[in-house]
């Protein structure tokens, strides 16, 4: 019983009743926030700097971790993804966002067990992010090396 | 295909749902609230059982009835496997049939108990539908606590559980005639927009109805989507005018619309979806008017996005059906 029925006409119905996104209004509020997240990051580094006198990449290794601890620990207390949902790509894009696709998945998929729950599903989002990213920093290092000799 | 009945009549409704729909404009026609979406359980999938299955019990409390006395039960849901209507009615220990048309859901299983009791099969047939919320995210889209931001014309899946007896004893309500909808394909492609996808298999359905039955729209006191949704019902209204010149602004309106105020309820975007979603306000706020005999003349269209993510993922377009019911007052 199936019909296919491609109708120029229902599309053009659909495509008048389309709801404009306020693209504009996200992408400023992206940035602010996305910078502010910046900003927290910096002030980390340098805190960490400063305190336990330790490198720039070690203190970076440290508020990575903690952007990331602050991004679970919201999540699983439950108002995370309402600021998610807020400040959208401002908080998606960086480390956050990752952080928040897999305290997420594991908190829904816990009920299934360890092992078919939350440890085959706990990347489901984030299984992507970590394929692609490897991927491309492979790519890259290549280029590199083909580039600038590897310096 | 278009079905009268003569001896099928609605008896009783009994309806649970969940914390955003007691908020709702609604909220005064729901016999039992809850305002936690686990429902004293500890998974969303357990929680919809629960909706499902209180809202039987319920219905057998409202009704009087025993449930021996119940000749079949005729239930589905979004859950994979339609797994909350078995596990809701696996304790009635009655014989069961599983149904499946997405939001559409609760109608086809109508169309069949009145087919059923119409031709002196059944006496007394139960028809029930669930959805929650958390459930159909966590199966449809993200995992429940991500918040990433759904576009404008995204619907939100009502929480709740509606169970309804038909029989053959005459009632104030009679379940006076039926469309069996076919599966309709517009080409659409955006699980973000179901409104977009379900429109055409409403319009083609209320078309098929009119004209099999021989009748105009002005034949309707109101005329009713399941869950098309703020930008899914202005389509409607445009397509079947411009396509089968039938005019539905005077009597039409959508029941994703009515179940939540659109305004203040701003997290259910373009409105409520979800096969609960029509029942919700089919069998509690319209069976009351027509009870109350406010309404005369119903035609309920339950709207369904026979939806599959792996489809999808593999660029197939996303399927629809909608199934129509005429309820009537009886004098």
């Amino acid at each position: 019983m199936v019909i296919v029925m491609v109708n120029k006409k229902y599309e053009k119905i659909v495509k008048r009743h389309q709801p404009k996104e306020e693209r504009e209004k996200n992408a400023l509020l992206a940035f602010l926030v996305g910078g502010f997240v910046g900003l927290l990051g910096e002030a980390l580094i340098q805190f960490f700097c400063c305190k336990f006198h330790i490198s720039r990449s070690e203190a970076s290794t440290f508020m990575m971790i903690t952007l990331i601890f602050i991004a679970s620990f919201g999540t699983a207390l439950g108002f995370f993804d309402k600021l998610v949902n807020f400040a959208r790509c401002g908080l998606l894009i960086p480390i956050t966002g990752f952080a928040h696709s897999m305290t997420s998945a594991a908190i829904d998929y816990r009920k299934e067990g360890p092992i078919y729950g939350l440890g085959s599903n706990m990347f489901k989002l984030a299984g992507s992010v970590i394929l692609y990213g490897v991927v491309s920093a492979w790519f890259f290092g290549i280029l590199r090396l083909l580039i600038g000799g590897g310096a | 295909m278009s079905l009268k009945f003569k001896n099928v009549y609605l008896q009783e409704s009994a309806s649970v749902v969940g914390p955003y729909e007691a908020e709702g404009p609604l909220k005064k026609y729901f016999d039992k609230k809850y305002s936690d979406l686990y429902f004293g359980t500890n998974s969303w999938e357990k929680a919809e059982v629960k909706l499902l299955k209180e809202s039987l019990e319920l219905l057998l409390k409202k009704s009087g009835i025993n449930k021996e006395k119940i000749d079949l039960v005729i239930a589905g849901d979004l859950l994979n496997q339609i797994t909350a209507s078995s596990y809701a009615g696996s304790p009635l220990n009655t014989p069961f049939l599983g149904v499946y048309s997405a939001c559409a859901t609760s109608l086809e299983a109508m169309l069949l108990a009145a087919t059923f009791i119409d031709c002196k099969r059944e006496k007394n047939v139960v028809i029930a539908t669930s959805s929650h919320n958390m459930s159909s995210e966590k199966q449809f889209r993200n995992p429940t606590e991500y918040g990433a931001p759904k576009p404008m014309s995204a619907t939100f899946t009502a929480t709740g559980g509606v169970s309804v007896l038909l029989s053959d004893e005459k009632s104030k309500v009679k379940v006076e005639s039926g469309t069996i909808g076919r599966i309709v394909d517009y080409n659409q492609k955006d699980p973000f927009h179901m409104g977009a996808v379900m429109a055409g298999a409403a319009a083609d359905t209320i078309y098929r109805h009119l004209t099999e039955m021989n009748r105009k729209v002005s034949d309707y006191d109101l005329i009713l989507t399941g869950d098309l949704g703020k930008y899914g019902k202005e389509i409607l209204i445009d397509f079947m005018n411009e396509e089968y010149n039938i005019d539905l602004t005077k009597n039409y309106n959508d029941c994703g619309v009515i179940l939540y105020d659109t305004d203040r309820q701003k997290e259910v975007q373009a409105g409520g979806s979800g096969p609960v979603c029509s029942a919700l306000v089919n069998f509690t706020m319209v069976l009351d008017k027509l009870k109350k005999k406010e309404l005369k003349r119903v035609l309920l269209v339950a709207t369904g996005a026979l939806f599959s993510p792996t489809f999808v993922y593999q660029k197939e377009n996303i399927l629809s059906i909608a199934h129509a019911i005429s309820l009537e007052a009886v004098e």
